[in-house]
């Protein structure tokens, strides 16, 4: 049974890649690749919290804050590159005049690539090894997150000639000179976007296949057992939850360039809840259920609240309870249900 | 001739019908429109944080269009509403105009209330030709060409409170505000504008969005003791702050508080017996005397229930439908590249009086006024702009 089940995940993960790489910008137009390319940011963060959550056992309520720092960082050096020779336009208004110290190096697209890749993951191994290494883990770890998560959007606002404030950081018009809405900008970004999030699913499953993640399954069941048998679980809690926040700052990034901007509500606490509902919807288990989830529940707003405008929240609450309620391990549990079932 | 079959009879009924129904269908057609509806986006927040502002912004459009498709539409066309909700998300917003724009192909959108969902929504107007009609208040700093701002900008309501406290009320000032981008931005206009009118900064300070703890800054209020207070505190925090003020002996009678941010619509969340007494620096209040206005709110009120309340915005959105039918009419096509320039100088007779957007910048000259809250909600109008005020999108410090 358990061949079974790997084969079953491989299937999804080529399933997955195919509709992705080919069916999508073959069937769909310019404007909704765009959409399924903004939808899929989220993915890179629901693949973060089936690791975490579903296979470390760790709930982070504020995956919001590392899906911010990717998507800011991107969002300065496409706003210094749109603004030219001048200042970006909130810093002018709120009367700063020279450029601050810490947004020059976003100027140069390899300090920029870079501080997507190691500010979120040095952060998030800091910060979660010393919450860890304290034994702080369940529910209080997920109110520290949550806790985070706002105190990163009151910064956000707050420090508005830095970070436009409430408005975030929007109009960019250009990538390194590359018209980002041009037609074959829309495809090049697109299937960036695709390798790289294929290549985080399947770094993702061979992880949770390798040694490493029979520990952390381990330690997500017994944490106690493992830590006397002598692994120093904190930092394996810690590893496991930056390659979480690595691949939600990544998701970030791409968030920025598809959706044209970046703001604090794209990255509160409700964004960051809603991320963990992807996964929850997708499967918690399942890396290919992780992409699911964020594309259904994206096209699925996107459906709803463009025929229901006035009640379409409610449809999705139904379908999240629904979801909760009677399919515990999501769309692909469903699936696995069923294909075990007909053995 | 014999009788008829049965055969016959059902046949020979069938085709009575039939023609019945042909003749009424093309009768209903005649009498309504031959033309082809045209399309009109209205975006707004109609689930989340916003909705409560932005919703009843929707309903003044709908009752414009009513008006308007009752009395021939726009050019022979009947508008068509399309609706879609923003979600108090700038990012749903930037979505959801690229979809008016690409698919549903509206030749103008009416929408956004934060200044964050403008900011999203303008890159896509500028990459899909399209045009937006603001219809809220905001701190200006900004010309995009795509945007007509049918509401006052920030020199229309700040300048003029300003001005009307240090003549009226006294020469001290405390400036508080949200923290975000609009009340700071009236806040540098505040203190641009005091010495001016010889008034006198006391105090400043912010609070964070949703903040309902006032008690630190109503005990600075109290130590700096201001005559007038500045309030851009926005949304449900003002509850906590009118009453505290109200609870520490702040009530408004001896020490003035003036807010830009407070209309009828927030009054009926505030609850009016704790703004009572308090003022407002809007365009337009409900109160406004004259047949235009009486009409405006009968109408409002007939299609949406007697209880409801018309403030700044609702009207401003309400006065976007018809400037932008005049602006079609004017440039006799939807284009909307030809509607903005046609709309150039374009006078409306609105609700609140006259309204005439400008030759240059896409904002709109209006008359500015200030009121007193009553205990009923509503604002007795205590000083009017004497003419039209000359919007100035970037302020001159």
């Amino acid at each position: 049974m358990k061949i079974k089940r790997e084969y079953m995940e491989l299937g999804a993960l080529a399933t997955l890649a195919l509709v992705l790489l080919v069916a999508f910008p073959l069937l769909l137009g310019g404007f909704y690749l765009n959409l399924a390319g903004k939808y899929l940011s989220f993915a890179f963060v629901a693949i973060g919290i089936v690791l975490t959550w579903g296979y470390g056992g760790i709930l982070s309520l504020g995956q919001g804050i590392f899906f911010g720092l990717g998507g800011y960082a991107l969002a300065m050096f496409l706003k210094i590159e749109a603004s030219g020779s001048n200042l970006p336009d909130f810093m002018i208004w709120s009367g700063i005049k020279v450029m601050p110290a810490w947004w020059a190096p976003f100027s140069n697209i390899y300090i920029t690539l870079a501080a997507i890749v190691l500010i979120p993951a040095t952060m998030a191994f800091v910060f979660s090894y010393l919450v860890f290494k304290k034994r702080v883990s369940g529910v209080y770890f997920a109110i520290v997150t949550l806790a985070l998560a706002l105190t990163f959007t009151v910064l956000l606002v707050g420090q508005q000639s830095y970070t436009g404030g409430e408005n975030g950081i929007t109009n960019f018009t250009t990538f390194l000179g590359y018209d980002i809405y041009s037609h074959a900008s829309t495809y090049a970004i697109y299937y960036t976007e695709i390798v790289l999030l294929l290549f985080v699913a399947m770094g993702s499953t061979a992880v949770i296949r390798s040694r490493l993640g029979n520990v952390v399954i381990a330690i997500r069941d017994r944490e106690d057992r493992v830590r006397f048998s002598g692994y120093n679980t904190a930092a394996i809690k810690a590893f496991i939850f930056m390659l979480g926040a690595l691949f939600a700052s990544i998701g970030g990034a791409f968030f920025t360039i598809q959706a044209g901007l970046i703001s604090p509500t794209v990255v509160g606490v409700t964004s960051s809840i809603e991320m963990v509902v992807y996964a929850a919807v997708g499967g918690r288990l399942s890396v290919p259920g992780a992409v699911l989830g964020a594309l259904v529940v994206g096209f699925l707003q996107f459906y709803l609240s463009n025929n229901f405008p006035h009640i379409w929240l409610f449809f999705l609450g139904a379908l999240f309870i629904l979801v909760v309620t009677a399919m515990p391990n999501g769309l692909m549990g469903l699936l696995d249900r069923f294909a075990l079932s007909r053995e | 001739m014999g009788k008829l079959s049965r055969r016959e009879f059902m046949s020979l009924g069938g085709a009575t019908a039939v023609a019945g129904i042909t003749a009424s269908s093309s009768l209903l057609a005649s009498s309504a429109f031959a033309a082809e509806p045209v399309k009109l986006g209205l975006l707004h927040s109609l689930t989340g944080t916003i909705a409560i502002a932005e919703a009843a912004m929707v309903d003044a459009e709908k009752l414009a269009i009513d008006q308007i498709n009752a009395s021939g539409g726009v050019m022979g066309r009947p508008i068509q509403a399309i609706i879609q909700d923003g979600a108090s998300q700038p990012s749903v917003f930037a979505e959801k105009a690229a979809l008016l724009l690409n698919e549903y192909k509206v030749p103008a959108i009416i929408g956004c209330y934060t200044s964050a969902s403008r900011k999203a929504v303008e890159p896509v107007l500028n990459r899909k030709r399209g045009l937006l009609y603001y219809p809220t208040y905001f701190e200006g700093e900004e010309e995009d060409p795509n945007v007509i701002y049918t509401s006052q900008s920030a020199n229309q309501s700040v300048v003029q409170a300003i001005d009307w406290l240090a003549k009226e009320k006294g020469k001290t000032f405390f400036l508080v505000g949200s923290d975000y981008v609009y009340p700071r931005t009236c806040n540098l206009i505040a203190k641009a504008t005091l010495p001016k009118v010889k008034g006198r900064l006391v105090g400043e300070e912010y609070a964070p969005l949703g903040q309902t703890d006032f008690s630190a800054i109503i005990n600075k209020i109290k130590a700096a003791k201001p005559d007038c207070i500045y309030s851009t505190v926005v949304g449900g925090s003002n509850v906590a702050f009118f009453k505290q003020l109200r609870a520490s002996g702040l009530d408004g009678t001896k020490q003035v508080l003036l807010s830009t941010v407070v209309s009828e619509n927030e009054i009926e969340g505030i609850g009016a017996q704790n703004a009572v007494g308090y003022y407002a620096c809007m365009g337009y209040f409900e109160s406004i005397p004259g047949a235009a206005n009486q009409a405006f709110v009968k109408a409002f009120k007939a299609k949406y229930g007697q209880k409801r309340v018309i403030g700044d915005p609702m009207e401003c959105a309400y006065n976007s439908v018809y400037l932008w039918k005049k602006g079609v009419e004017k440039a006799k096509s939807f284009d909307p590249q030809k509607v903005i320039v046609a709309s150039r100088g374009l006078i409306l007779e609105a609700p609140e009086g006259e309204v005439k957007v400008d030759e240059k910048n896409n904002y709109v000259w209006k008359k500015v006024r200030i009121g007193r809250a009553r205990s009923d909600g509503q604002f007795d109008i205590v000083w009017q702009s004497p003419g039209l005020v000359e919007p100035e999108p970037f302020i001159k410090m």
